[in-house]
């Protein structure tokens, strides 16, 4: 297989796939302070005549649920924090909250049989693969109704059935693994795609380099998806990174890359639509810099004491939820009456999944021992 | 039944499994067009091609990190290490994640692995790359950690630890490469893991070996014969982890002394822990303190001298045997 991988064209390839009209945002500024928002808010301006067209070719019920799927993950969270406060979560708790449009974007651009797997910010991701709340509530609380029966907690949702690989606490080890499965996929002539998210402080481990070399020196139909939200626990991106875009560190493989806006879902969803078709035609990787925020800590022990009030606003006037509603709104897709619906749909399924996961028992003491070796 | 060197007999395991499970695949540094670094897997390459064994770029915490992940996937990827040393780079993969996979997601997702490839001393490489590992390996739950000896052991461990459903660290010895012995000539000939063999059988005293150290004990154990008419029974766990402590403790019963001669250092070794567990199981059956031979707790040197002093060998074997003996 890699014999076959080692003469390519795949400059021309990355030039084409990089050309994305924000990638000059990645390039002209360096650190995560505001005048990256104002550039991103008139990026966002400029697509947005394009963003509304691509809206009225998408199928209706498609928009209605990725729209669903952001405000339950944004709901999810909120009521994760609310619990974790209370005690009812234990361990480290990352939560999601304003990162949901990379989830969304990109995950409901996949077939139901491509992979997922991601790293310990997770929660939102393993529904938006298909699990259920409660399965993923339950897991929160520690509980044997949980997807991995108790035995995972916050960072470790998996789901064979929904092929999700996992959420994973070491930063960067998921990006070897993810394309160990993508190898699979070529591996056993399936076209399955793998999405393989990471953070940006992942991209400065070894393995994210390591990673990218294979996958595009053997052709692996891997995207990998580097969700920017610009801190690396409390240390600014400019404060760990000596070259501020990770789009272009793909040039360095020669792999496809394009740099996103993490709050425009439909941006996104379009960038891995490209990611998709490459890698399902001839099995060429990707490599997307989905820019985003999290408007919360990096966990819920995260003091904040590294960025201002005023920076966490300024990003917050971009939420991808208010944005994507007003593009559906305008577009006549959806009214005021359907985000109300949506939002009392999402409450009542994250109380069921709080329900469910109250009522499930804690795991047997005998689940200590068992899935330690497989038979 | 042929007699084929070490290096021979994994060879033909490597082929045999490849030609029976289409899931099976072979990767690693050198592995295919260089033929392996030690020889390994000579042959395979142009037998097989590029789609079941595999070259990889100088990237050991990737390429382990693809076989974790083509596992997950459904496949059985036999990850080799040019030496075991090298794959600290990989342990991260090893132990945070093939090993712990399986727990973490609930008993979804199994890890079928084998990671191979010698471990402990050559000739004269000085101290990055002369390590035993099996005791840090081995302290990880969820690992199963396999050390053989003889060519009919490595052959068919080999087979068993590519058919198994755990991540399995495959640890053979770069100067056993060589040495020959009988192998079945089936090619369905399996060793199942965790069963000890008694390569020895004697009454007087146990000596429990592994890799390196067995015939270095067989050698000591016809000196001790011959020249102390002492009879010494020589045990090979053949697999550490899951260890076969039944065994070790019906012989040293029998022969109520007991000598652990090994190649990893003294502190937390293999030994320590079956010296303890003869301890747990047999302790009224002993008429002396155990005796644990290791090699020198310093790196390893690259002096001729200086590395003979640090490793054990048949002398120091002997000596051990005397000392638990009394003589």
């Amino acid at each position: 297989m890699p014999k076959t991988a080692t003469s390519r064209k795949t400059e021309q390839k990355s030039e084409k796939a990089s050309g994305n009209p924000s990638s000059e945002t990645a390039d002209s500024t360096g650190s995560s302070d505001f005048v990256d928002v104002e550039l991103a808010k008139a990026e966002y301006l400029k697509r947005r005549k394009s963003q509304l067209e691509s809206i009225k070719k998408t199928d209706k019920k498609l928009l209605r649920e990725m729209l669903y799927q952001m405000v339950l993950g944004r709901i999810f969270e909120e009521k994760c924090a609310e619990v974790y406060r209370m005690g009812m979560i234990g361990g480290f708790c990352h939560l999601y909250i304003g990162q949901e449009a990379i989830a969304v974007g990109s995950m409901m651009a996949l077939r139901p049989d491509d992979m997922v797997i991601t790293a310990y910010r997770d929660h939102v991701q393993a529904m938006v693969k298909g699990m259920t709340p409660e399965s993923v509530m339950a897991e929160l609380y520690g509980k044997e109704g949980g997807c991995v029966k108790g035995k995972g907690g916050s960072m470790h949702m998996f789901s064979k059935e929904h092929q999700f690989y996992g959420g994973h606490g070491i930063v960067g080890g998921q990006i070897g693994v993810g394309t160990g499965m993508a190898y699979a996929a070529k591996y056993k002539g399936t076209d399955q795609v793998t999405l393989c998210f990471f953070g940006e402080a992942a991209v400065n481990q070894g393995m994210f380099h390591e990673s990218l070399n294979m996958a595009e020196l053997w052709k692996l139909p891997c995207i990998y998806i580097c969700e920017n939200n610009q801190y690396g626990m409390g240390t600014s991106q400019s404060r760990a990174m000596s070259a501020s875009s990770i789009a272009k560190k793909a040039d360095a493989f020669h792999m496809a890359n394009e740099f996103v806006d993490g709050m425009d879902v439909m941006a996104v969803r379009e960038a891995t639509l490209r990611a998709i078709e490459r890698a399902r035609k001839d099995g060429s990787p990707t490599l997307l810099e989905i820019r985003a925020y999290r408007f919360m800590g990096h966990s819920m022990s995260d003091p904040g004491n590294y960025r201002t009030r005023d920076e966490i606003k300024k990003y917050q006037e971009r939420d991808p939820i208010i944005l994507f509603k007003d593009s559906l709104k305008e577009s006549k897709v959806l009214s005021d009456k359907d985000f109300e619906q949506i939002e009392q749909e999402a409450i009542e399924a994250v109380d069921k999944a709080l329900k469910f996961a109250e009522e499930s028992p804690f795991p047997a003491e005998s689940e200590l021992y068992t899935d330690v070796y497989a038979d | 039944m042929a007699v084929l060197t070490i290096r021979d007999a994994l060879n033909q395991a490597l082929r045999e499994e490849i030609l029976r499970d289409e899931k099976v695949f072979v990767m690693g540094e050198e592995v295919a067009e260089y033929d392996g670094a030690y020889k390994v897997t000579r042959g395979l390459w142009k037998e097989f091609g590029d789609k079941r064994v595999v070259d990889t770029p100088i990237t050991e915490l990737g390429f382990a990190a693809v076989g974790v992940g083509a596992a997950m996937a459904g496949l059985r990827p036999v990850i080799e290490f040019m030496t075991w040393n090298f794959s600290i780079l990989a342990a991260d993969q090893i132990i945070n994640h093939a090993a712990k996979m399986l727990y973490m997601s609930g008993g979804q997702f199994n890890v079928p692995i084998v990671f191979r490839g010698p471990n402990g001393s050559a000739y004269q490489v000085s101290s990055q790359h002369s390590q035993a590992l099996e005791a840090f390996y081995a302290n990880f739950p969820g690992l199963k950690v396999v050390m053989p000896s003889t060519a009919a052991d490595a052959k068919g461990l080999l087979k068993s630890a590519i058919r198994d459903n755990n991540p399995v660290l495959f640890l053979e010895q770069e100067r056993m490469y060589g040495n020959k012995g009988e192998v079945p000539d089936d090619d369905d000939f399996t060793i199942p893991l965790g069963l000890a063999d008694v390569k020895r059988e004697g009454t007087d005293c146990t000596i429990v070996a592994r890799s390196m150290t067995v015939p270095l004990a067989l050698q000591a154990a016809e000196l001790m014969q011959k020249e102390f008419d002492v009879s010494v029974e020589v045990i090979d766990p053949r697999t550490i982890k899951p260890l076969d402590i039944d065994t070790i403790v019906t012989s040293v019963k029998k022969t109520n002394r007991l000598v652990v001669a090994e190649e990893s250092h003294y502190f937390a070794s293999v030994g320590a822990e079956i010296s303890h567990q003869v301890m747990e199981h047999a302790f009224d059956y002993l008429d002396a303190p155990v005796k644990r031979l290791s090699t020198a707790e310093a790196p390893n040197p690259y002096a001729k001298n200086l590395e003979a002093l640090a490793l054990p060998d048949v002398a120091k074997i002997v000596a051990a045997v005397k000392e638990v003996c009394y003589l």
